[in-house]
């Protein structure tokens, strides 16, 4: 990646966090008391994504963004109050901006369709600038390509060239060849800037054969040029030969000065330079006849007009304007640094750092293993110094990782407002919970099964304002997001106070699809799962939002990918909350190690109980049965013999523990050799091979350099579960 | 580098390889050669490999030369890289000579 690439990068992806400050700010305006600040906020975000844009030339995206800052600024004026149209505007502004930057990322330019539509939003906003501001002297929103080579260029008094092409005339160096320049190949790149629409190569100075000499460059050309790309650019494929050749670049629709300028600064005859000048297109005959009358009109009245101050008049050389435009972008990018506090690191540099980390915890565990088996107390002592560093140094990277969810949250707001729009409700979101932290993987993740849930809250779950007075309820909705920690895994919930799952017809459709038979008893709890089923859908009406019959079931695929889990709950008429329970973290874990034969197993730990002994009097024991139970403390707990389960081979020892783990509030119970105790580490995840496994969830590295495996509470759980249920069924039988 | 050949229509020559800064000092005295030797010369582009603007230059000397004793210069057979340096540069018509354009 060269570093252009690299500055781009930077800057799409500031670009995209001004944009969601951006919207954010948009979509609090209407609350707010005091406006200003908001206002501020917005405009200085539209503002630096222009500024950084010209600095790209990404013209798409400095044009547009002109448009919606000149309204904004308007808005900051108080010229234009805020208003409920207008935001939407600007949050529709907003989109097109997230799309010019996309395209930007992706190199992919405009499509027809997107071009039109900024070119609607721009005129809305042009007519909304107009209509809200009371000053009399309006300035127009410069929607013109060229804003770096024209704007802030005062224009001699002289009639504009109709031409829409820059005029480009080079003359070289005689020692262009000499110094490795090839004109051929500054006309290849040239080319690439955009068209170009004639060319007329002069050698008026070229000498008799005998003469010439063949390493000599005697060349010089006109062209006619037709490009979006800004003066910058083009000066920029000749900057290589500018010190020693002649090159004069006019933009399009110069003034007929500048071609008098240009006329009189070139070594051919005027007649026959503004010949080709009309032959390229770059003048119209009647121009050139002005053009030539004000040359005779201006030395006949000795007026000295020196050629410097006519370039700098007309606008030849922008570098100054552009040079003081970067200057103020770059006290704005120092101001804006300081006050987010924050630096954007690599998200695979990161991942090397906890990889690093976590391989000093195993070397640091190994090393205090072997300092106690040496029996050096200072030794000892000094170690476990550093196990505790090195344990708050894991901790501390880990860290790194944890994001807030409300920024996801807050992305909501936005959705629940074009939505309840478009589905004609009146909805609030109410979000709780928004400083939780999760590792930023699981964020990015979850996002998407979240949007499915908040869709479906609020297309199928919130009704229509008149039928909730009907039913006694407030006609504005409520969705909320909540966000909590419960024993070492966040759960996110989505919840509404609509209409709730209606269980007569889930029941219904069920049947009718097969899923469940005729008389068969099935629980409140088996019925709401049932929408989780693929293509289940019992919506009455096929909207734009949901009810095609696809999503919940990926929704819950999608958890269920993240180590996650999904349930339900509802009560018809007054309302539903969705709970998805995640793990923190894909990195780390705090486990339980134990022993089986000669292997080792680690047990999350905030799945672990307790542990019991396994002896005859509490347990219906079978050492040849994989599965069986124990009674703990009166209780039934089905426990299963993990050397059984993985086919370990060996025999039982004369005592056996079992560690009584809990998953979504069933408890079983896991038959061990010998347990070892906590144990930290971070998870390394399992190649392909291993990943059909069940039980297993990963594994990691002892202190011994042994290999653990990290056992998968949950599909155990659940696999002990159906084996208990399909049993109990076969003894009924 | 430049070949030379009588046939009965008249003179062929025929450049071979590069027609570059690199070797342009010496593709002048081989011109210069050339166009003396014939009042009608065809000159054959189809072997040329690589062409920048020192060979364009030679070519552009040829012509003006020939222009200027009133003897005739045909370039055929332009080659791929040829035409391409002359679309460029936009010197198709100044040479005015028949260009077979092949599809690409």
């Amino acid at each position: 990646m060269d570093e252009l690439e690299q500055v781009l990068g930077l800057y799409i992806s500031e670009s995209r966090e001004l944009l969601d400050e951006m919207e954010s700010l948009l979509l609090n305006l209407e609350q707010e008391e005091d406006k200003n600040e908001s206002l501020s906020g917005i405009f200085r975000a539209a503002h630096t994504i222009k500024g950084s844009a010209g600095i790209f030339s990404l013209d798409d995206v400095v044009n547009f963004t002109h448009g919606v800052e000149s309204l904004l600024d308007k808005m900051r004026d108080g010229k234009i109050k805020p208003n409920t149209e207008l935001t939407s505007l600007l949050l529709n502004c907003k989109d097109h901006i997230s799309l010019l930057i996309d395209n930007v990322e992706h190199k992919t330019s405009q499509t027809k369709y997107d071009e039109l539509n900024g070119k609607a939003l721009l005129q809305t906003l042009t007519t909304m600038g107009e209509l809200g501001s009371t000053d009399t002297t309006q300035e127009q929103p410069i929607v013109s390509t060229q804003i770096t080579a024209t704007a802030a260029v005062e224009r001699v008094n002289s009639p504009e060239v109709t031409s829409d092409n820059w005029h480009i005339s080079v003359r070289y160096h005689p020692d262009s060849f000499r110094f490795g320049m090839d004109p051929l190949a500054i006309l290849r790149y040239l080319a690439t800037l955009g068209k170009i629409e004639s060319i007329t190569t002069l050698f008026p100075n070229f000498p008799s054969a005998f003469e010439m000499d063949p390493e000599t460059c005697y060349l010089g050309y006109e062209i006619n040029f037709n490009s979006q790309a800004d003066k910058l650019e083009i000066e920029g494929a000749f900057e290589f030969i500018r010190d020693d050749s002649q090159v004069h670049i006019l933009p399009p629709s110069s003034c007929i000065s500048d071609y008098i300028a240009l006329i009189k600064a070139l070594p051919e005859q005027d007649f026959q330079l503004g010949e080709i000048l009309v032959q390229s297109g770059s003048l119209t005959p009647n121009e050139l006849e002005y053009a030539l009358g004000l040359q005779r009109d201006l030395k006949s009245q000795s007026i000295n007009m020196p050629l410097g101050s006519i370039v700098v008049n007309n606008g030849l050389t922008p570098q100054p304007v552009l040079e003081s435009a970067i200057v103020k972008q770059n006290q704005i990018r120092e101001v804006k640094t300081i006050e987010i506090q924050s630096i954007r690191v690599d998200a695979e540099k990161l991942d090397q750092l906890i990889n690093l980390v976590g391989e000093l915890v195993i070397a640091g565990a190994s090393s205090s293993l072997h300092s106690q088996h040496s029996g050096d107390r200072i030794l000892i002592e000094s170690f476990s110094i550093l196990t505790r560093l090195v344990e708050e140094v894991r901790d501390a990277a880990l860290q790194l990782r944890m994001v807030q969810i409300g920024v996801t949250f807050n992305r909501f707001q936005r959705v629940v407002r074009d939505v309840a729009k478009e589905l004609g409700k009146d909805i609030e979101l109410v979000i709780t919970g928004a400083e939780t932290e999760l590792d930023k993987t699981v964020v990015e993740k979850i996002s998407d099964p979240l949007m499915h849930l908040v869709r479906n809250s609020m297309d199928h779950g919130i009704e229509a304002p008149d039928v909730r007075m009907e039913k006694q309820k407030p006609p504005k909705g409520r969705l909320c997001l909540n966000a909590y920690h419960d024993s070492g895994m966040i759960v996110i919930e989505v919840s509404d106070d609509g209409a709730g799952l209606n269980h007569e017809k889930i029941l219904k459709k069920a049947q009718d699809r097969g899923l469940i038979k005729d008389g068969e008893a099935i629980d409140i709890k088996e019925i709401n799962n049932l929408i989780f089923e693929p293509g289940f859908s019992t919506a009455d009406a096929v909207t734009n939002l949901s009810g095609r019959g696809v999503g919940m079931d990926v929704v819950k695929r999608n958890i269920t990918a993240l180590r996650g889990t999904v349930e339900v709950q509802s009560a018809f008429g007054k309302g539903a909350i969705f709970s998805i329970r995640l793990p923190l973290t894909l990195a780390t874990i705090e486990g339980f190690l134990v022993e089986i034969e000669n292997s080792s197993f680690v047990i999350p730990l905030n799945m672990v109980l307790e542990c019991v002994e396994l002896n005859e009097t509490n347990s219906d024991i079978n050492a040849n049965c994989q599965q069986s139970y124990i009674n703990l403390r009166g209780e039934v707990l089905p426990f299963i013999r993990l050397r059984r389960m993985f086919n370990l081979g060996g025999n039982t020892p004369n005592r056996e523990n079992v560690i009584v783990v809990s998953y979504l509030g069933s408890k079983v119970g896991l038959a061990v050799d010998k347990l070892v105790g906590e144990f930290q580490t971070v998870i390394k995840p399992l190649g392909n091979i291993f990943s059909h496994i069940q039980g297993i969830s990963g594994s990691t590295v002892l202190g011994s350099g042994e290999v653990a495996l990290i056992l998968d509470v949950p599909s155990l759980v659940q696999k002990i579960l159906t084996i208990e249920s399909a049993k109990a069924v076969y003894s009924q039988v | 580098m430049l070949t030379f050949a009588q046939t009965e229509k008249g003179c062929i020559a025929r450049i071979e390889g590069p027609m570059t800064i690199n070797n342009a000092m010496e593709l002048k005295n081989q011109f210069i050669s050339a166009l003396r030797a014939s009042q009608d010369l065809e000159l054959d582009l189809a072997a040329v490999t690589d062409i920048d603007t020192a060979g364009l230059q030679l070519l552009i000397m040829a012509k003006q030369q020939q222009i200027f004793v009133q003897h005739n210069l045909t370039l055929i057979h332009h080659s791929k890289t040829v035409f391409e340096a002359f679309e460029i540069l936009g010197l198709v018509s100044w040479f005015n000579d028949p260009i077979v354009i092949t599809r690409q």
